[in-house]
This record gives structure tokens, sequence and C-alpha cells, in this order.
């Protein structure tokens, strides 16, 4: 069954150089299964690829560290709990290209040693359980799946798992404390999942599109892959655009782009600011827009929020501040007190009863929130904040100082 | 709770917990199912869950309570989720708010006395680009307009 939902770019009008050019449902696992596991891993090190899940961390270098692991059972999650606002692009992955990602996941297996594969859905996607659950089943006729796949003695199975609605449980160790049926606060790190990941075994946690771009490198070559996007930035990435444009939805562009060529692409104009990276990202304000996106200058797991002249940016502030509170796990104090802090701070500006001062203090918190928090979800939380105040203080201070909030546009 | 009830609801229990195993890791999904069906957890499946995993009732009490979309406590037959964060936002999230809110007669926050209805606000439920959205229990429904919305509620039993 095909969920009710339709995508606001049409498979058929889709094209990009990686994710979205042709590919044909098993080659990739077909061809696994002939290889050595260093062959599979000299590939994906060769193409450069990197964890699409915001992070970065060489997809290679993650799967030799599982690899090199020594224990009797092995894991791979797919993390498919997409969560940080604005981020829609797994979510097109999983209903309208499952094959790359599950085939993915196996090949992982194959790679790591691994016999288990989790996809860890995030509960607001439970629509796609059915339509995915049936694909895995039509994997297991085809002996992609399941005892010996493809007449070898590789054994491998995926299973999924539903979250039940916490953007913390995206975080890598928060998920896998969620798995093993506990609250989803984030672990110590080290030790890292590599070595001591799901109910103490080893387990390589990536992304959605990391995975679906590993059986498109294992058919055509680490090589080709490279040949897109920049040194340091190899291949695709998928933008997920909202926001004040005509065409917002799924983009596949090589690296390097720049923001004013995706603002062209997707029709943006009277673009005042672009929020890269979701509510812990930062915002780009039009002066800047010749940046490019990709790790050299600023990195990103997809999310592109346009805002044009007509909005409030202090109002956007607001609405990050707001989602960090209520996703905070509450575990460590900087995030729990400090995000409270920084949305009292936002509201304090908005109804004109502030100091300089205490907003001077506020940012020194925000930057002492950066380096204390236990996680990733309070070390990026003030981005917004800081940059926001950085780059619009003329409109937030001067309107809100002079005028008074009226709740409505800030121009 | 009456006995048969509370019987009936054991026996449930046991059984989904046959299905996904007798381990600590079988909590969310066994929680998950106890939720689908009677829309939340009451103090006696609390229990009945931490007999048979063999943890303490306390333990379960506080993974319910980490998760949004588990309940400890009834709320309507049907839950609707409003996305609140930013794109949806500024695609006149306020407007639907204002119309629901006013044709239910309750607040966001709030269940209708007919207990046919929970409203609630979620963050980014990943139909950005298709805002505003909202979930009726697990369907999801995208591009609202104050009228669409009002219908799409009217409809639900
Ligand atoms: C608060 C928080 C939320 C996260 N959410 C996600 C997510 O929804 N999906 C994801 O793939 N990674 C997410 N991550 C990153 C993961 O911890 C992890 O780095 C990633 O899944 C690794 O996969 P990759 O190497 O393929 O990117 C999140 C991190 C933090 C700190
Ligand atoms: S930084 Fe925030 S989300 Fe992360 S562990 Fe601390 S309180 Fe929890
Ligand atoms: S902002 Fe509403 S679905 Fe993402």
């Amino acid at each position: 069954m095909k969920t009710h939902l339709e995508n606001s770019i049409i498979k058929t009008e889709r094209t990009g150089p990686v994710l979205f050019s042709p590919y044909k449902k098993g080659e990739a696992i077909k061809k696994t299964v002939k290889q050595k596991r260093e062959d599979i891993l000299f590939e994906i090190k060769d193409s450069g690829l990197k964890g699409r899940g915001g992070a970065g961390f060489p997809t290679s270098t993650k799967w030799m560290l599982t690899a090199a692991a020594k224990a009797d059972k092995k894991f791979i999650v797919c993390n498919a709990d997409e969560g940080e606002p604005g981020t829609f692009k797994d979510r097109v992955l999983l209903m309208e290209y499952p094959q790359l990602v599950f085939e993915g996941m196996v090949i992982c297996g194959y790679t790591i040693g691994a016999q288990t594969g989790i996809v860890y859905l995030r509960a607001e996607y439970e629509y796609l359980l059915e339509q995915l659950e049936n694909y895995l089943a039509n994997m297991r006729e085809n002996n992609f799946l399941g005892e010996g796949i493809l007449g070898t003695d590789f054994s491998f199975d995926i299973s999924i798992r539903l979250g039940s609605g916490a953007y913390v449980c995206g975080e890598e160790t928060a998920l896998i404390e969620s798995l093993e049926g506990h609250r989803g606060e984030p672990r110590n790190r080290p030790p890292f999942p590599v070595n001591t990941g799901y109910m103490g075994y080893p387990t390589s946690v990536n992304n959605v599109e990391t995975l679906a771009a590993v059986p498109h490198i294992i058919t055509k070559g680490g090589s080709w892959f490279k040949k897109f996007g920049t040194d340091r930035s190899t291949g695709s990435k998928l933008f997920s655009v909202s926001g004040d444009c005509e065409k917002p939805g799924v983009y596949e562009l090589p690296w390097g782009t720049s923001i004013n060529e995706l603002l062209e692409l997707v029709g943006a104009r009277n673009t005042k600011a672009v929020q890269v990276g979701g509510a812990s990202g930062i915002c780009i304000p039009k002066s800047q827009f010749d940046r490019k996106l990709g790790y050299e200058d600023i990195p990103t797991g997809g999310s592109v929020i346009i805002f044009n002249e007509s909005r409030n940016m202090l109002h956007v502030l607001k609405n990050f501040m707001e989602f960090f509170v209520e996703e905070s796990c509450g575990q460590c104090t900087p995030c729990r007190i400090g995000n409270i802090k920084l949305l009292e701070g936002v509201e304090m500006i908005e109804r004109g009863e502030f100091t300089f001062k205490y907003i001077n203090t506020l940012k020194e918190l925000g930057k002492t929130m950066q380096v204390a928090s236990k996680c990733g979800l309070g070390q990026s939380s003030p981005n917004s904040f800081l940059s926001i105040l950085e780059n619009f203080k003329d409109e937030i201070f001067h309107t809100t100082v002079i005028n008074g909030y009226n709740g409505k546009a800030g121009k | 709770m009456l006995v048969v009830e509370k019987n009936a609801l054991s026996e449930e229990i046991e059984g989904y917990v046959n299905k996904y195993g007798k381990d600590r890791s079988s909590l969310m999904p066994v929680l998950q199912a106890i939720q689908r069906k009677h829309s939340y957890i009451n103090d006696f499946a609390q229990q009945e869950v931490a007999r048979l995993l063999d943890i303490h009732p306390v333990e379960v009490f506080s993974v319910i309570s980490f998760y949004s979309f588990l309940h400890s406590k009834p709320t309507g037959r049907n839950i609707v989720r409003l996305c609140r964060t930013i794109s949806c936002d500024m695609a006149n999230k306020s407007k639907i708010v204002q119309a629901i809110e006013r044709e239910l007669g309750i607040k966001f926050g709030e269940t209708t006395k007919d207990n046919r209805i929970t409203l609630e606000f979620t963050n980014c439920i990943g139909m950005c680009d298709q805002g505003p959205a909202m979930i009726v229990n697990d369907r999801v429904y995208t591009k609202l307009d104050p009228e669409k919305a009002v219908n799409i509620l009217n409809e639900i039993k």
C-alpha cells in the first residue's frame, strides 16, 4: 500500500547526480557479496563519503572501527528519526527510494560483519511503516535479506522500530538508549557506539541519506562519486527547502553550491535570510549569500528555511528557542536551564524590557552552553540565538526599542 | 477497573510481551502497542508491563513520561497534533489554531467534553514543504487551510 501523501516534487521530475540518478534494484548487493570486505571499505573510503546526519563523520572510518571491534555480534542502525526543523529529505528517501536505504544497510552489514540491522523510524512517520515492511518482505523473497543472501554464507536481516516523539532520540547514543527501552537520554562519549553500542555490542549508526548513497558508490565506484562536489565535501547532498519560495521540496545538489544558486533554483524572491541546518543551524544574512554549502564553509544536514523581507527575525528566533526548551532532555544543566534563559531573553527583547548588558551576559551563556553541554543538542541550540542577534541586530534592537514589538512583521 | 477488565488487559499485555520478547528492549514496542489500542497506558497496565518484563514500575512510568507520544493519563479517542515549528508557523499555522479552537470550543492542550478529540502542538513532522501540517492519530494532513482543517476534525468519530 502506498501512503496517501505526495511529495511536492514528483519523482519523474526529480533529477540529481547521485541519489536521484537511475539505479537497478539489487545490483549493489549482487556486486557486494562477490567482493571482499576490504574492497568495499576501500571504495567507501575512496568516495570520501561523510555522514549526512549533520555531524559529517567519515563513513569509512566509522565502518572500519566497527569492523575492527571484536565481538560475537554487531549491529547497524539506520537513523530515521529525522526531527531537525525544516528537514524532510529522509522521508522522501524512505517513501520513494527504500531500496537504496535498505541495500545500504545490507552492504554495511556485510562490511562490518553485522547480522542485524535496525531502522529507528520516528513515530511521526508511522504511516510509512506498512509500506517499508512490505518492501522488506519482498527483499526476503528475493533473497536480498535473510539466511545465506544470494547463495553466500552471509546472513542479515532488518527490523523496524518506532520512536515515540522525542527529537533528542536522533542523537545516536540517545537513540540506542531508546532502543534498549530507556528514556532517550544521551550517554557520555566515549565509549562510542562503534565499540559499545546497542546492547553493548559494536554498532554503526548511520543516517538514511548516508546509507542511500552507498549502493550508488558500490555500483559506480568511489572515484565516480567524488567527481561531484568539492575536495573536502565529495558527492551530492539532499536539501530540504521550505519557507518563502515558489518551489519548496527536496533537491539534490552537488556540495559547493552557493546559497544564491540555491535560492535562484527554488524561486525565492526578496530573501532576507536563510536558516541552514534547522533550529540548531545558523542564520545567514543576505550579505553572505555567496557562501557555499559544504564542510569547508557551511556544513549542514540539509535543512534550508527561507525568510523573505516581511519576516520578523525575532519571532523566528523565539520559535527556535521554544523548540529547544521543549526538546532538551533535561539531563545536564547548561542545556536544561540555558535554553530557558535564552528564551526568556528573547521574550524580554520582544517586550522591549531588556538591557544590552543582560543580552551580552546571555551571549556569554550561549557560548558556555556550546562547550559545556553534554550532547549536540545543547551544544548547538545557542547557534541561532547567537547568529540571529548578531546578524539582525539593527532589525531586532531598532524596531523593538524604537517602536515596541507588535507581534507582526519586523520591518 | 473491574476484575474482568484487569484480566483482559493482563492477557493482552502478555500477548505483546510474547510477541516482542521478554527483554527490557521490548519495553517501547509493548508500550506503543498498549497506547495504540487504549490511547493511554493506565496504572494497572504499567504494573503489568513492569511485572512481565521484570523491571520496577517506576522505570516504566519514567519512560512513558519521557516520550511525547506516550501517555499515562486518559486522552481523547483521537489525538490531533498540529505542527508549531517555523515553516508551518510561516504558512499561517495560527489561523488554523484559531479555527480549530473556535470550532471545538477548547484550547490546544485540552480534550473535548465528549472525549472525542485531544488537541496538542507538536514540533516539526517533516512536512515543512507542505505546511501547515498536522497528524491525526497516525495520519498526516498537509496544506491545511482553516476550513479544510475543521472539516477533517468534524469527520472523525
Ligand atoms: C540532538 C541531535 C539530533 C540528531 N538527530 C539526528 C537525526 O534525526 N538523524 C540523523 O541521522 N542524525 C541525527 N543526529 C546525528 C547523530 O547523532 C549521528 O551523528 C548520525 O546519525 C550519524 O550518522 P551519519 O554519520 O551517517 O551522519 C542528531 C544529533 C543530535 C545531537
Ligand atoms: S545537552 Fe541537552 S539534550 Fe543533551 S544531554 Fe544535556 S540536557 Fe540532554
Ligand atoms: S515545520 Fe511543520 S512540518 Fe516541519
